[in-house]
């Protein structure tokens, strides 16, 4: 199973290095990892998602507490969750009529054409990976140029705060 | 307020946490700290390679309990630092390590002397700064410290700009750290504690194994206290060696791949384990699978990443190990296990592991160290280097006293001995302090002996000269059917290497020379070395091969083989191990 964590992290120089080393040490695999800015100012937040059969995801959590630079982590894999991703997708495409297709297709996902030459469009979509790899599939047969997906985000639905409650969580865990 | 220089912050905030003596050589990018250095009333110890200044800052850590604190220049003081402070992480010893770095404005442009010190340290520090304003200095130092001696010690490194130390700020030193995402839990969870207390008590054969958390964080009376009121046996791990009286009727000895017998076999039949300040390492668990077969696990560490990481657990309790051991003491009820310390005396006498003639007919190492023990009654501090002379001074000495078996565990650097051994006996001027190394390892740091003649350290040296990399040759005997590839030695003669570093040597290669050469290194003033020249091919024993179970303990050379073909079979894919 795949696993989302939000950790909240000091925004220092070198703390993307501290956690892309620990995961690369530990021999854990991510399969994305996010960060970015959050509403607290000195506070960047991480999406990181794991892949729960090949790592185990507790070790994962644990060790990232160790890290002085992370403040919190939390696990929202089981949390109602908006989960999103944003992929911009160049296509080949040199006939008026795939022009339209590819828009028609773009629109059925919500996603839309951002750029038009005469031989090539972009599309920018976002959504879930679930959603990226469907209209990624759909696009392919017109031939994809260029690709690239920021890896996902993460923010439980509701009043509740993502990165609250992990604490609790982390002392079930740990005793 | 007054301003001052990066320099003069940083030394007055050593002194504002207490530190006296520090380790360290100079270089381009530190001379003007160390133009300042000068100026206050620390104790220098001018290493003769920075290894050496961070196995020194390690030794006398340990044997304290303070930070110790290493200095080196950038480029390759840094680097050459490394080995010290990864020793330190594994065996979570606090240290403070802190290095020159070029100017800030010529990071980055490959510099004289210029490395990534902070990306190089990172996976081997428990955190690490590179200050590149001034008016950052203090609060870092401050934090340093406070991350260094914190819940699980470990070291920390400052990387400081040349300009960094010449520019100045206003000096005041912070009071408080701010740190929140370093907030280490102290006191167990009061439900564990019942629960682990609960099954303590209708265990049929319990045992308790015991790591260095119980030295780091002082708990001897109170490890002492639980087991006398429990009734249950004791093991430690090899760093956990002096945290229990050994001569204490409870006490079983230490486990794993050269511990003993019967402490493997009282770990493989035990239905309860508990498990306090140690991390499972694979020196001790040998095959995990087959770790503790019967046992439900109660395992309490101040981190809680170790809780879980390699071996299941029952109860994992999250705590400093003496306020856990008070909380449990105050919860369990007394216990009685006669039939489960009759198996194990019974064990004990079928399995001796450590019995030894009285006097033995070659030099024989494991006797050597014994006769150390009787010259010293027990109560010399012993820092050991890494390999065979390690082991046999962990079997055959039997500590007394708390905190008095010094050896580097995790990372397992040869050269650790001589240079721990001086920070030690600084530490302790004090105590009797014997290193006891080994050819091999002696000869990676032995350039620290002009340290040990400069400083005047009564420190006495057992050097075991069998001329090869016992350890490394041991298992080419073993399981390499004896190809001794790269481990024999040429070595020089250390006699005169002694006489060359103004300390007093003598060679022993005769049984009636031992003991005769522990009091005369005993009743020299200053530092002493004995070369013994030993049996070249004398082996460690017991041991559990790389990748067996501690239920398949060799006990001889002859065991080997029929043994091996077990743990072959028993191991199926899972063999290997390092």
């Amino acid at each position: 199973m795949k696993h989302t964590l939000v950790a909240l992290v000091e925004n220092q120089p070198g703390v993307l290095q501290r956690v892309a080393n620990l995961f690369s040490r530990r021999g854990f695999n991510i399969e994305s990892l996010t960060v970015g800015h959050t509403e607290t100012d000195k506070i960047s937040r991480m999406t990181i998602v794991v892949d729960g059969a090949t790592t185990q995801v507790e070790q994962v959590i644990k060790q990232l507490y160790k890290l002085i630079d992370v403040i919190r982590v939390s696990d929202v894999s089981e949390d109602r969750t908006v989960d999103r991703e944003l992929a911009l997708i160049k296509i080949h495409c040199a006939s008026a009529s795939n022009r339209l297709e590819i828009s028609n297709l773009a629109d059925v996902f919500r996603g839309r054409v951002v750029d038009v030459a005469t031989d090539a469009v972009i599309v920018e979509v976002t959504g879930t990976d679930d959603k990226i790899d469907s209209i990624l599939g759909m696009l392919r047969p017109y031939g994809i140029k260029e690709m690239v997906r920021t890896g996902m985000i993460s923010m439980v639905r509701g009043a509740q705060i993502t990165a609250r409650g992990s604490e609790a969580r982390m002392l079930e865990a740990a005793g | 307020m007054q301003r001052l220089t990066g320099a003069q912050i940083l030394c007055e905030s050593l002194i504002k946490e207490g530190v006296d003596t520090i380790f360290g050589m100079p270089g381009g990018a530190i001379i003007p700290l160390y133009d300042t250095l000068f100026q206050y009333p620390f104790r220098h110890i001018l290493c003769r390679h920075e290894q050496g200044a961070s196995h020194m800052a390690d030794g006398y850590a340990r044997i304290t309990g303070n930070v110790g604190v290493c200095l080196g220049t950038s480029g390759p003081g840094a680097t050459n630092l490394v080995t010290g402070i990864a020793t330190a992480m594994m065996d979570s010893v606090p240290m403070v390590a802190i290095t020159g770095q070029v100017p800030t404005y010529m990071i980055g442009k490959d510099a004289f002397q210029e490395t990534d010190t902070t990306g190089i340290t990172m996976p081997i520090t428990k955190h690490n700064y590179l200050v590149m304003d001034v008016k950052d200095l203090a609060r870092v130092i401050k934090e340093a410290f406070h991350i260094a001696r914190t819940g699980r010690p470990g070291p920390v490194l400052i990387d400081i700009p040349k300009d960094v130390t010449t520019n100045t700020a206003i000096y005041e030193y912070p009071t408080k750290v701010n740190l929140p995402g370093f907030k280490p839990k102290m006191q167990g969870h009061s439900k564990q504690i019942r629960q682990a207390a609960r099954m303590i008590e209708q265990a049929k054969k319990p045992l308790i194994i015991a790591g260095h958390g119980i030295i780091l964080s002082g708990a001897y009376s109170e490890l002492r206290a639980f087991a006398e009121k429990t009734q249950v046996p004791v093991l430690t791990t090899l760093l956990g060696i002096s945290g229990f009286p050994e001569t204490h009727p409870l006490y079983l000895g230490w486990p794993g791949m050269h511990g003993m017998y019967y402490a493997n076999m009282a770990i493989s039949h035990t239905d309860c384990l508990i498990a306090v300040g140690m991390r499972m390492d694979d020196r001790v668990t040998g095959r995990l699978n087959a770790f503790a077969p019967h046992a439900q696990i109660i395992h309490i560490d101040i981190d809680p990443a170790e809780l879980g990481k390699n071996v299941r657990t029952a109860v994992p309790i999250v705590g400093d190990a003496k306020n856990v051991l008070e909380a449990l003491l105050e919860e369990v009820k007394p216990g009685h296990h006669p039939e489960w310390m009759q198996t194990l005396s019974q064990w004990r006498i079928e399995h001796p592991s450590l019995a030894l003639p009285e006097k033995a007919e070659t030099m024989s190492s494991p006797w050597i160290v014994r006769e150390l023990y009787h010259a010293t009654e027990g109560k010399a501090v012993l820092v050991t280097d890494v390999g065979q002379a390690q082991m046999w001074a962990a079997q055959h000495y039997f500590f007394e006293r708390p905190n008095t078996h010094i050896t580097s565990g995790g990372l397992g650097p040869m050269g650790y001995a001589l240079p721990a051994a001086i920070g030690v006996q600084l530490g302790k001027p004090e105590e009797e302090v014997w290193c006891v190394t080994g050819d091999g390892g002696f000869q990676m740091t032995l350039e620290e002996l002009s340290v040990l003649a400069e400083e005047k350290l009564p420190v006495k040296i057992a050097l075991f000269n069998n001329s090869y990399l016992g350890m490394v040759r041991q298992w080419q005997q073993l399981f390499y059917d004896r190809r001794y590839s790269g481990v024999k030695m040429w070595n020089p003669d250390f006699v005169k290497l002694g006489e060359a570093y103004s300390i007093p040597t003598i060679r022993v290669s005769q049984v009636d020379g031992v003991r005769a050469a522990f009091e005369w290194a005993r009743a020299i003033e200053g530092p002493a070395m004995i070369e013994f020249v030993v049996d070249a091919e004398e082996n460690v024993f017991p041991m559990v091969p790389p990748g067996a179970s501690l239920q398949e303990t060799i006990e001889s050379a002859d065991d080997v083989a029929p043994k091996m073909q077990q743990v072959a079979v028993a191991a199926g894919s899972d063999k290997g191990g390092v």
